[in-house]
């Protein structure tokens, strides 16, 4: 491990240490928090009950619904777009201020139009991930050289097949941006909108959690959150890093 | 004619602020089947919109361009190959399916592309690199990738765009064997740009001098060389006296050109 790394591993394992330490001496009332130890062994206790088996398997499914319908339209209206500029022209503003609307307030318009079932957290997972993959796509084919281009016209390649063979290929790294944007976005999205109102759903056993002051199932579950985050994070970024390798130039 | 321009000239229309850019012509030029072409000219004489404009890539404002009898008109023609200065490589794909690109989108049959692609893999020297990807090589071996991507196409016209500018002396000394010799084994006719003089003396059949823009062809000469030649003409009397006489027609123009470019800048 690089020693950066060795530092890191250092910090987060002295915090979750004084945390335990503060949690177990008293310090920290257990109404407040209870130690990472407990928050382990309770997620374990939980996920082997298979208790919220069907709500962790709700919201993972809602998050990957909404990544998917985002990285379709975001590249699909992405790659339209950028073949359009005089739409795009009319529409750059608008991204530049989309994510300055708070997506929440819309909540319960999205009710009334799409139901009390899934559809509201999967629609705002989506409605924040989409901008993000579209910028990301425009940025990634904005950065085509000319050269390529010229390429594909010497042999012969339509619009279409220039940006499935050429364009979108270029792009993919800012794509992959897009994707890992997407990602975060749609977990905050899906998982904030249990939060608010539904019956099922990681979201929703916190929130039920923290108002029954039901510590030993609130941190495990936040645990969860944070765990499965991680691990998705971390996969995509060494992903992207064996993608980047072969092109760096 | 393989190949035949009248009249061909290009405009670019004023744009905000800049005037009408008068950037090539009126040309007249004839290329035989078979033969190697070079255009030497100062710099922005606009060489590459010639290029651009026998390959399709750019509309004639006036004028007619038609390659094997046929109109050339904002479209690329089946059968030219165009090599560019930049690099043309696909970051994305490796060596083998870079070279493999254009057989593919011609939905050539899978035996077909692998022994095409394998033959020039082997000619162009890069056998050793077909797994490799472009960011791992140099930039004359990502030439010579873009070079045999074009070359399996098998182009009955080949237009290359000072395809050695970016390399370094010696290695374009080679590469303009490697063209020789891939002129001679694919009996196509090429047209090279370039802005060495030596260069285009050294591999062509015809050298076109071009001025400074509007570019025109102020005079065309025979080189006389035998089919079977090399880079060491470079060393024969007749070369010197060819350069020579390149040169003098240029100069007034490079002048000109060099002026033009200070007055911009």
């Amino acid at each position: 491990m690089s020693l950066p790394g060795l530092i890191r591993a250092g910090v987060i394992v002295f915090l979750v240490g004084m945390l335990e330490l503060l949690c177990r001496t008293g310090v920290i009332p257990s109404i407040t928090a209870i130690p990472p130890s407990a928050m382990a062994e309770a997620l374990f206790g939980i996920l082997a009950s298979g208790k919220f088996t069907q709500d962790i398997t709700v919201t993972l499914r809602n998050v990957s619904i909404a990544i998917a319908c985002a990285m379709v339209a975001g590249i699909a209206l992405g790659t339209a777009l950028q073949s359009l500029p005089a739409v795009r022209r009319i529409f750059d503003p608008l991204f530049a201020t989309y994510y300055a609307v708070p997506m929440y307030a819309f909540y319960p318009l999205l009710i009334v139009v799409l139901g009390l079932g899934d559809l509201p957290q999967i629609a705002i997972g989506f409605l924040l991930a989409v901008v993000a993959v579209l910028l990301n796509t425009l940025n990634g084919l904005d950065r085509v050289p000319r050269v390529l281009l010229k390429t594909a016209q010497v042999h012969r390649l339509g619009p279409v097949r220039t940006a499935l063979k050429v364009r979108l290929p270029f792009a993919a790294p800012y794509i992959f941006t897009g994707f890992k944007l997407a990602v975060a976005y749609s977990f905050i999205g899906v998982i904030g909108a249990e939060f608010i109102t539904s019956n099922r759903g990681i979201g929703y056993e916190i929130a039920f959690a923290y108002n029954n002051f039901d510590n030993r199932v609130m941190y495990p579950m936040i645990l969860l959150v944070l765990v499965v985050v991680i691990s998705v994070n971390m996969s995509l970024h060494h992903w992207e890093k064996r993608l980047l390798e072969r092109r760096r130039r | 004619m393989h190949v035949s321009l009248r009249g061909v000239t290009r405009l670019y229309p004023a744009r905000a602020g800049q005037p009408e850019l008068h950037a090539l012509g009126p040309v007249d030029l004839e290329l035989a089947q078979g033969e190697l072409f070079a255009v030497v000219g100062p710099s922005g004489c606009g060489k590459s919109t010639l290029l651009d404009v026998m390959a399709g890539l750019a509309r004639p404002s006036t004028g007619e361009c038609s390659f094997e009898g046929r109109r050339v008109d904002g479209e690329v023609p089946d059968g030219i190959g165009v090599v560019f200065q930049e690099d043309a490589s696909f970051p994305w794909l490796t060596v083998r399916d870079n070279i493999a690109f254009g057989l593919r989108q011609a939905r050539a049959p899978d035996d077909d592309i692998r022994s095409k692609t394998r033959y020039a893999l082997e000619f162009m020297g890069l056998k050793d690199f077909a797994n490799a990807y472009p960011a791992q090589l140099s930039g004359g071996m990502r030439q010579r990738v873009c070079i045999a991507r074009t070359l399996v196409l098998k182009p009955r016209l080949i237009l290359l765009d000072e395809p050695f500018g970016a390399l370094d002396q010696q290695t374009r000394l080679l590469m303009g064997d490697e063209l020789l010799r891939l002129w001679r084994e694919t009996g196509a006719t090429i047209l090279l740009i370039t802005h060495a003089i030596d260069e285009a003396t050294m591999l062509a059949d015809r050298v076109g001098v071009m001025s400074a823009r509007p570019g025109r062809f102020l005079d065309t000469m025979e080189t006389h060389w035998p089919k079977h030649r090399d880079s060491t003409v470079v060393s024969s009397e007749a070369f010197g006296r060819l350069t020579g006489r390149i040169w003098t027609r240029l100069r007034a123009e490079s002048l000109r050109a060099l002026g033009h470019q200070q007055a911009g800048a």
